[in-house]
């Protein structure tokens, strides 16, 4: 009987170094009821990961506890194997729109330079290389004419692509965003898709959080679908099922996939 | 007019600019916080714990004074927390409610207690002694290269170049995580950026300039450099170091104008005496804002 709960712990040990972001028995908590309980969510290298759930079913929390913005009651995360504090360069990170202050004086190429803060330092020199970074992360998201207005004097869309060509700058493996479709135009959305598929392309890993059902199957390869707990989890094909997302959803599915921003949040 | 220049005006000139500029640079990032009220609480707590200080050492001097202003605002803090919590009331109000009464607690200790034989009253805390910073060794601008009259200098311009100092260093130091947490902290924390700790040490920054303005300028001074330049400057740029700087000229500008209108002012336009200096800083900073207000490059807002 030992012997199996050791074997078992050195396969999820092996299983967890395998993966750029593993997270067991996460459990948050916000007063009495908890946000998240013991969520197990284990990623796939250069796979595209999609977060699902009804509303107040603990998405962006798990997103927060996974990066350590948001301290779990509970929870091990491991990346490429190791503790979040020594790879923390190895993730980017896209938060919501909503929790950023837009009239901070700020223009977009600042926004952009934010994503090398890690490498700069407190002090470090900003070098003619650094802003060329940049300006090629903006030109990615098609944002180069924009460089030098104040973030707030953009569009919902303008502003998400920003948030993305800062993420760019961090040269992570694992990107990792929080309602990337949230409030943006067809066009953006069409624009953040691509570049997250050349990511993937390119052996890196998505995580998003994500609330437009129909077009989960068309971006993403992977999908965790949450409500509290895990309800199920794998690639889209098997696990993107009617019966799944029943249980996921509840009673709520035919509102939700009538309206699909009815379940945004 | 040299030397009466360079002995009676020029140190409380010197004084109120590095007054305005240290309680100025902090409170641009306070004003981004949306937690100017802060710099406010501060300065009001100041008062009740200052006089205790006093009544424990009997002495006006730097040691107990930082040491009673920081118990005052720890207890502050506290009663704060209290408020919010137990009484179910918002941070703003249950801020207002605590530094209103600790301010009005310490004027009232301080009415009781036998201040006469030092520069401490009600009136002293609010408008504090700029005019009378005077240099009395000083014999005209030769004075500033001889260093047996710097000595002489005032003790509170060394005090305030030396918070100046210690602020500037740290925002210096800190620019890059505390505009990063400021515009964005979930992205911040992210990074593995420690916010909270970050945004409690620009709060005793702000400490350290109201306490070391406090004793000079009183408080008058303190709440409207905390505020007025930063949001001034604001609307003249949407950058965040341009902001800083303009900041730090319309703080300079409203002390060294404030104290000229303040001595001259009036003799100009027929009255008789001077009016406070403090009092009239204040008001230039806040015109300051008012001509921002209504002509800044840069007025709108998108939130």
């Amino acid at each position: 009987m030992n012997l199996t709960l050791v074997t078992d712990h050195d396969t999820d040990q092996a299983v967890r170094a395998a993966s750029p972001l593993a997270v067991r028995g996460m459990t948050v908590s916000y007063g009495q009821t908890p946000a998240i309980f013991s969520v197990d969510m284990t990623l796939r290298t250069g796979a595209m990961t999609a977060i699902v759930g009804p509303n107040g079913a603990g998405k962006s929390t798990l997103l927060k506890a996974a990066l350590g913005v948001i301290t779990p009651l509970a929870g091990l995360v491991t990346v490429f194997g190791g503790a979040m504090a020594d790879m923390r360069d190895r993730i980017a990170y896209v938060p919501q729109r909503t929790s950023v202050d837009w009239d901070f004086p700020v223009r977009v190429i600042d926004v952009v330079m934010m994503g090398m803060y890690r490498r700069l330092g407190l002090l470090g020199r900003i070098r003619g290389r650094h802003r060329a970074l940049a300006r090629d992360c903006l030109d990615r998201v098609g944002m180069t004419h924009f460089a030098h207005r104040q973030i707030g004097q953009l569009s919902g869309g303008q502003q998400q692509r920003v948030f993305l060509a800062r993420a760019l700058a961090q040269q992570a493996d694992i990107y990792v965003l929080d309602e990337p479709f949230a409030g943006v135009d067809a066009a953006t959305e069409k624009a953040i898709v691509a570049v997250l598929q050349g990511l993937r392309d390119a052996g890196k890993t998505v995580l998003a959080v994500h609330h437009d059902l129909a077009t989960v199957p068309d971006y993403f390869d992977d999908v965790v679908l949450l409500n509290t707990q895990v309800v199920a989890a794998g690639p889209v094909a098997d696990t993107f099922t009617e019966e799944n997302l029943n249980a996921a959803y509840g009673g709520r599915l035919t509102t939700a996939r009538a309206d699909p921003e009815s379940v945004a949040g | 007019m040299g030397a009466e220049f360079v002995a009676l005006s020029l140190p409380p000139m010197v004084i109120g600019v590095l007054v305005a500029i240290a309680c100025a640079l902090p409170g641009n990032f306070l004003l981004l916080r949306r937690q100017a009220l802060i710099g406010d609480a501060i300065s009001h707590v100041v008062l009740p714990g200052i006089v205790v200080a006093f009544l424990l050492t009997g002495l006006v001097a730097t040691g107990p004074m930082l040491l009673g202003a920081a118990g005052a605002a720890v207890i502050a803090v506290v009663a704060i927390e209290a408020v919010r919590r137990l009484g179910r009331i918002e941070s703003g109000a249950a801020m207002g409610v605590i530094f209103t009464a600790m301010f009005a607690g310490g004027v009232l200790l301080l009415e009781q207690s036998d201040t006469s034989n030092v520069h401490l009253d009600v009136e002293h805390a609010l408008y504090g002694n700029l005019e009378s910073l005077i240099w009395l060794d000083a014999t005209g601008w030769a004075s500033l290269l001889d260093p047996v009259a710097l000595a002489g200098l005032p003790v509170e311009l060394s005090r305030m170049v030396l918070a100046l100092i210690v602020i500037a260093l740290f925002l210096w130091l800190f620019w890059r995580p505390l505009a990063l947490s400021t515009f964005d902290e979930d992205f911040a924390r992210g990074l593995g950026i420690r916010t909270g700790p970050l945004g409690l040490a620009l709060v005793i920054m702000s400490a350290i300039a109201a306490v070391a303005a406090f004793d000079a300028v009183g408080s008058i001074i303190v709440i409207a450099m905390f505020i007025c330049p930063p949001a001034a400057a604001r609307m003249m740029t949407n950058r965040l170091g341009h902001q800083v700087a303009w900041s730090c000229l319309f703080a300079a500008l409203a002390a060294v104008l404030g104290y000229v209108l303040a001595g001259y002012g009036p003799l100009w336009i027929g009255a008789g005496a001077s009016v406070s200096a403090a009092g009239m800083i204040a008001t230039v900073s806040g015109i300051i804002l008012g001509v921002a207000a209504v002509a800044g490059p840069h007025r709108t807002r998108n939130s």
